[in-house]
């Protein structure tokens, strides 16, 4: 098993308490397994129903598969403009 | 020449304006947004504005290409600017330029509402009553869950 590096930002940061997460990753997990991995962290009440990941630095699908060594980011609801 | 940044300094949507004026593009349209001084009624005293800057920079010139294909304009620039902002200071500004005006106008709609859309930037608005809030456009309240 490896460990993923998982950036937050924002809102996200705040509630799970810093800048990263460090995520254990079985092969061929996917954005959807990362997902459930991160909702059982204290935090994880601040992620909506369908939160938004980014894979080296594109918005990713629940199918899309992460490797370790993937630049992974948890997106809170964006507010630019 | 289209050119796309995520800035720390002043944003002067002057220069933008001068940095696409040529004589053969007839239409500039410009789009600037500035700090509000209210939100749901709150009265706001300043922001911050944080990023994924890596990823805005790439968002940001993924939609500016997008909106060169879609409207046939070739000459667009955009800056975000992140980091903390008074009332009144410009967060973003889009200048687009075409022969006429309709691709011009276009283009700048286009790249603001994709902006808020999908580049990674959020903001921290500080309030008159002494708290804070992450503004979420997803939720009714316009703030994030707490």
């Amino acid at each position: 098993m490896s460990t993923v590096t998982v950036q937050l930002f924002a809102s996200y940061a705040e509630s799970f308490g810093g800048a990263t997460l460090k995520i254990p990753l079985d092969p061929g997990s996917t954005v959807r397994d990362l997902l459930s991995s991160i909702r059982m962290l204290p935090g994880a009440y601040v992620l909506p129903d369908s939160p938004r990941v980014a894979v080296n630095r594109r918005f990713a699908s629940p199918d899309q598969l992460i490797d370790a060594l993937d630049e992974v980011a948890l997106i809170p609801p964006v507010a630019g403009g | 020449m289209i050119r796309s940044a995520v800035v720390t300094r002043e944003i002067d949507p002057t220069a933008l304006i001068a940095e696409i004026q040529s004589n053969e593009l007839g239409a500039i349209s410009l789009f600037a947004g500035t700090v509000r001084d209210t939100n749901d009624g709150r009265p706001v005293t300043s922001l911050d504005y944080s990023a994924y800057t890596a990823m805005a920079e790439s968002e940001l010139a993924a939609i500016l290409a997008e909106a060169a294909d879609r409207f046939g304009v070739t000459v667009i620039v955009a800056e975000h600017r992140v980091g903390p902002l008074a009332l009144g200071d410009v967060s973003v500004a889009i200048a687009a330029a075409h022969a006429h005006r309709a691709p011009a106008l276009d283009c700048t709609r286009f790249v603001i509402d994709e902006i808020k859309q999908r580049v990674p930037i959020w903001k921290l608005e500080h309030y008159a009553d002494g708290g804070r809030e992450w503004v979420d456009p997803t939720q009714a309240s316009g703030v994030a869950r707490a």
